[in-house]
């Protein structure tokens, strides 16, 4: 176990590190600059900007620094936002990202893990048909329709809850629905699939033949068999809802670090794209690896390489 | 000895199988089969591949609910009481050792679970002490408790999987087509420690296989099924000497015999065509459709199960017309 994790952290360094290169390497391709904007700045004070954040040196030499800060955990200062270190804007945004969309998530597993085994135990009737049409639904409507509806029915027609902000407990209620939404009814349906396959199997037979009673036949053998396509799931969509939705935060006002994400790619903020990069990336592998250390404490046929 | 324990009554077994609301079709997997099993017996099972023996089974385990008939074990009726206490004296032995372990649960909780259920074991150590003994049984060992089960060959599989039966000190065991998952060089090692518990704990089995040279080798008396009927029933030699349905006869056929001189002159019957379907099975005798004897009266009238000498059941109405041999 040891030897294995040891072994994943070390590919996984190599990984960020081509991230990083191959972002460095995209993000000069792509035209324009930084202090490109309306009013131009003069020529002077390019070229000031320019040597104050190292942009005047050769391509070779800036990539060369910027592995050397990043090596000591310095990701540098943001070329947009003056004064502010990269590290600092990344995690202020995750803090509010992270809690916005843990909540989401927790929702979605909860909401979505036992509608997919209703769904399964009643397979073919009314009610797996009810879930089947919402779970499709919600996999088919994208989070803005969603976060727009939602706003239009409960704070413009209804006014019960307020459209932008975090600040209490109903602010928090429709951006947690908009990215949820999708989330549960992807859950439900792999609940789903993978709890039909589950009853089927001879061991569940061989748990009545012993006499189970059916709720403990469920909990003991059925979920735990079932549930492993959910924590499969469950790793990308951490890594991917914990780092905030773009839409969902842009549609709600909300300063995380979704927003931060877009804004650093259209301002050219060379310091800030390199930095939620890699953060992303980071946080992608560190899921992905404990989702496979979970699959091993879940499932025992499971064997490390 | 000729105790009844286990009897079904016209028990019957359908499987609805889509068609309209209105019209909806049936599988008829088991159809009108009456049989008793006596204590400390085997019953052999017999038949194709979908002729609802092991439906039959599960029916009796209750496993899947009866359509219709009556189960009876040991005098009472238990085709609606609630199954937990004869959950404990009534096991069975699944066909496939490889589906029907929990792969999350180790072999030693396998086992043990069986005995938490029915609260068997009056301490920690007690409970460890009885899968170990369920264990050593059937030829495993202590250490063998902490194992998972995709650790183990088919035939350990199958060991564990008839340990588990045994916790719970039952006296009826279905046995499932236990060995045709196995290679045939642990099949005799199986059917020899079916037989061996049996007289140890003095147990009853409904033996199913498709194999009739095991079945004839391990049960006192063998039932053969076609298309979910019973079509003939007797003592294992009287039904392998002097078998009497046309069905069977076919079956009989086709064991290997391993004297080649015997062989060449022994014939074997081949059956033209292949099973019905049993949505849609043919009026009348159901095996009429593939039957050398068959006439226009197999086809109007269903034969009925009858007693031909002591014992001996058939369902045939062109008894007569089989030769003797």
């Amino acid at each position: 176990m040891g030897k294995y994790v040891a072994k994943r952290v070390l590919t996984s360094i190599l990984t960020i590190w081509l991230v990083a290169t191959i972002t460095f390497l995209l993000m000069f391709l792509v035209p324009g600059g930084p202090f490109l904007a309306e009013k131009a700045p003069s020529a002077a004070t390019l070229e000031a900007l320019n040597k104050r954040f190292g942009l005047d040196q050769p391509k070779i030499v800036q990539y060369k620094n910027y592995m050397l800060n990043l090596l000591q955990g310095e990701m540098g200062e943001s070329i947009k936002q003056r004064g502010r270190m990269v590290q600092d804007i990344i995690f202020s945004g995750f803090k509010v990202s992270a809690r916005l969309g843990g909540i989401a998530i927790l929702v979605a597993v909860c909401i979505g893990v036992p509608i997919g085994c209703i769904a399964a135990f009643n397979r073919g009737k009314w009610l797996d048909s009810l879930i089947l049409f919402f779970s499709t639904l919600g996999i088919a409507v994208p989070g803005f329709v969603v976060s727009t509806v939602l706003m239009v029915i409960f704070s413009v027609k209804l006014d019960l809850l307020p459209t932008y902000g975090l600040t209490s407990f109903a602010h928090y209620i429709m951006p947690v629905s908009a990215l949820a939404f999708y989330p549960t009814a992807y859950i439900s349906r792999l609940m789903r699939s993978s709890m039909l396959e589950v009853l089927g199997q001879d061991y569940i037979r061989t748990a009545r033949a012993k006499g189970l009673p059916q709720f403990k036949m469920i909990f003991k053998h059925a979920l735990r068999n079932a549930i492993l396509p959910v924590v499969t799931y469950l790793g990308p969509l951490l890594a991917y809802t914990l780092t905030g939705s773009v839409v969902v935060e842009k549609i709600f006002t909300i300063p995380g670090l979704g927003n931060e994400f877009i804004s650093s790619i259209i301002n050219r903020d060379y310091t800030m794209i390199m930095g939620t990069t890699i953060f992303l990336a980071t946080l992608l592998i560190i899921m992905n690896m404990l989702v496979d250390i979970a699959y091993k404490i879940i499932d025992p046929r499971i064997k490390f390489k | 000895m000729s105790k009844k324990l286990v009897e079904v009554q016209n028990l019957k077994q359908y499987f609805h199988a889509g068609g309209s609301l209105f019209k909806p079709k049936y599988v008829k997997a088991v159809d009108d089969v009456s049989l008793f099993i006596n204590k400390g017996e085997t019953l052999g099972l017999v038949g194709e591949s979908g002729c609802g023996k092991t439906t039959l089974g599960r029916t009796i385990l209750r496993l899947y609910e009866p359509t219709a008939g009556k189960i009876i074990y040991d005098g009472v009726d238990i085709t609606k009481v609630n199954m937990l206490p004869y959950r404990r004296k009534m096991q069975i032995v699944f066909q496939d050792p490889y589906a029907s372990l929990d792969p999350r649960m180790t072999v030693g909780d396998i086992v043990g679970e069986a005995i938490d259920i029915h609260k068997l074991a009056s301490s920690k150590q007690d409970r460890r002490d009885r899968i170990i003994k369920m264990l050593e049984h059937v030829g495993l060992n202590s250490e063998h408790a902490n194992r998972y089960p995709h650790e183990f060959s088919g035939g350990q599989r199958q060991r564990i999987g008839i340990a588990r039966a045994l916790a719970v000190n039952p006296e009826f065991i279905v046995c499932d087509e236990p060995i045709s998952a196995l290679d045939v060089s642990i099949q005799a090692q199986v059917v020899n420690m079916f037989e061996d518990l049996q007289s140890e704990l003095n147990l009853t089995y409904l033996f199913i296989a498709h194999d009739l040279s095991v079945v004839k080798h391990i049960s006192h008396r063998i039932g053969v099924m076609y298309l979910g009927k019973l079509v003939e029933l007797a003592e294992s030699n009287e039904l392998i000497f002097h078998s009497a349905h046309p069905y069977t006869r076919s079956l009989i056929s086709a064991i290997p015999i391993a004297d080649p001189k015997t062989a060449r002159k022994s014939k074997r019957i081949v059956l033209e065509g292949d099973v019905p379907s049993p949505l849609n099975p043919p009026s009348g005798c159901r095996f009429r459709t593939r039957c050398p004897y068959a006439t226009e009266l197999c086809a109007s009238q269903e034969p009925e199960l009858r007693e031909i000498s002591s014992g001996h059941y058939a369902a045939c109405h062109h008894l007569d017309k089989v030769p003797n041999n």
